[in-house]
């Protein structure tokens, strides 16, 4: 069944079109990443059928619903660079913002709220820092509080820019494992991935794009050298040898 | 004190005590939504409106110069955002013109009313550099009601205002209406800015909105306290500012707020608790020291040349 279709899309940004006829569908329980070179339109991509950035023309639909209607089973997060650190609260006050849609709007969350953005900290490994100053995380850390942020929300399909880009080894891993664990659980997950090397060891699903759909599918099937210099066009440096 | 101070007196204190409060609250928003300057150019585009509301009804109504205030100060935040998302000028640039601009055109607007007859009586000078103690009970009364108004607004929607300021992308994606966060946001933002202008007036009335908020940074690391402080830091320095200006005839009050509230930050900036230059400076000594002593437990053999090496970094 998939749960997410898109058909045509089209977008630019700023002066430039950078998505062209983009088309594809997400199998669910699949976890997917979506490489390409830089400008190749990944972000904007997310934006686009999260309705943060306008499109030109072309459908999304989320579990053969529009997006409004399917919120809640949607999360999202955003590149870790997207907010300023420097705002006064802690690690489990920005988790506790992933459950403001099931604590209502204009209501105040409870002890039960308090107690699932806790566990969802304890299993990013994050428990110890709940506590702490969000500007006094390192980066794998606030990356980790991101992800707690988003598994909070228990949603079913999640949409992550580049969640492991410059983090250290061990938040990579817990990032990994959580990734495999959602999967594990039904859902499915597309990654904005930087990182050529690690694409078939942590993926079972490629969407390779550059501005439009390359190649999409299976890692085995999709990932080949040929695929791969299609979407780099001159630009890829290194490549794993087959 | 009371039997110093006239019945009228201690209504307008009660007044800018208020409104420095919410004031401090609107500009805890501003500051992280990176905005800061936006009401600066808001007060000063108030001014033509204020002056119009005037000529038009011929009396000196407050919610009509406040309407007036409030619909001048929203075309020029429209004219902002126009010329930043039509021209390549950036946001900043379109804010210096527009400020400029409108006060300008306020100044320019005054001059004429003041001259024909009966503007000079109008006492609409006073909305340059605001005069707390002309207020009279009807317009304390109505600045009162909208500021405690302000408040609410900010009281209710706390934590949807923490998270549309920390992550208004995130915000969207949980179905937090972000239009109608940036329109509400706007709107009480115009309407603290023209609530004061009349006490402060247009020119200092942005010192009411950002030092309070700066100040209150300096001192906590949680976004409720912030907001608190400032709202204790704007009232403290809007009633001691005021209680100033009462002391001479015809003092402007606006000038008397802003320094009572740079002495607050002086005192934030030096000994905040959480970012306080002494504060750092301190922590930064213990730690050196604990350094030292780690790396040296007897410091009977730490050479001269080595400690002071140590200190110069």
């Amino acid at each position: 069944m998939s749960v997410l279709q898109v058909q045509d899309l089209n977008a630019s940004y700023r002066k430039n079109k950078v998505l062209h006829d983009v088309t594809f569908e997400v199998e669910q329980g699949s976890l997917t990443s979506i490489v390409g070179p830089n400008g190749a339109g990944k972000s904007t991509l997310l934006k686009v059928m999260l309705e943060l950035h306008p499109k030109l023309s072309g459908d999304v639909s989320f579990f053969g619903s529009s997006l409004s209607r399917m919120k809640t089973r949607v999360g999202y997060v955003p590149q870790r660079g997207s907010v300023d650190w420097d705002f006064p609260t802690d690690a489990l006050d920005v988790v506790m913002m992933g459950l403001y849609g099931q604590v209502g709007w204009f209501k105040r969350p409870n002890k039960h709220h308090k107690e699932k953005a806790m566990a969802s900290l304890d299993q990013m490994g994050m428990a110890d820092y709940a506590d702490r100053q969000i500007s006094q995380l390192s980066g794998g850390q606030q990356q980790r509080v991101f992800l707690a942020r988003a598994l909070v929300q228990n949603a079913d399909l999640y949409f992550m820019d580049e969640p492991l880009a410059g983090v250290d080894a061990a938040t990579e891993r817990a990032i990994m494992t959580t990734l495999n664990d959602l999967k594990m659980a039904g859902k499915t997950v597309m990654v904005v991935h930087h990182d050529l090397q690690t694409v078939e060891d942590y993926f079972d699903h490629v969407l390779l794009l550059n501005r439009t759909v390359i190649a999409h599918g299976k890692t085995e099937d999709v990932f080949t050298k040929e695929q791969v210099y299609r979407a780099y066009g001159g630009s890829l440096r290194w490549m794993k040898e087959a | 004190m009371n039997s110093l101070l006239s019945p009228n007196t201690q209504w307008v204190l009660l007044s800018t005590l208020i409104l420095g409060m919410a004031a401090g609250m609107i500009g805890c928003l501003a500051y992280w939504k990176r905005q800061s300057l936006m009401s600066d150019a808001l007060s000063h585009a108030a001014l033509p409106g204020v002056v119009v509301a005037f000529a038009l009804t011929g009396s000196k109504n407050l919610l009509v110069m406040i309407l007036g205030a409030a619909v001048s100060a929203l075309i020029g935040a429209w004219m902002i955002q126009w010329i930043r998302s039509s021209s390549r000028i950036k946001e900043d640039t379109a804010m210096g013109m527009i400020l400029s601009v409108f006060f300008g055109l306020g100044i320019m607007l005054l001059t004429i009313v003041n001259r024909t007859a009966g503007g000079n009586q109008s006492g609409l000078d006073n909305f340059i550099f605001g005069q707390a103690a002309s207020m009279v009970r009807k317009d304390v009364v109505t600045m009162l009601i909208l500021a405690v108004l302000v408040m609410l607004v900010v009281f209710i929607g706390f934590k949807e205002w923490k998270l549309f300021l920390f992550d208004p992308d995130f915000a969207k994606g949980l179905g937090l209406n972000s239009r109608l966060m940036n329109s509400l946001y706007m709107g009480v933002l115009v309407l603290v800015i023209v609530i004061g202008i009349q006490a402060v007036g247009v020119i200092l009335m942005a010192a009411m909105l950002i030092i309070p908020a700066v100040s209150a940074r300096y001192w906590t690391q949680s976004f409720r306290m912030m907001v608190i402080l400032s709202a204790i830091f704007g009232g403290g320095s809007g009633f001691v500012g005021t209680l100033v200006s009462t002391m001479g005839k015809g003092w402007p009050t606006g000038p008397f707020i802003v320094v009572a509230s740079s002495v607050l930050f002086t005192i934030s900036l030096v000994f905040g608790a959480e970012k306080g230059l002494l504060t750092q400076a301190l922590l930064l000594r213990s730690q050196k020291k604990e350094h030292m002593e780690a790396a040296n437990p007897n410091p009977s053999v730490l050479s001269p040349r080595l400690s002071e090496r140590g200190s110069n970094q």
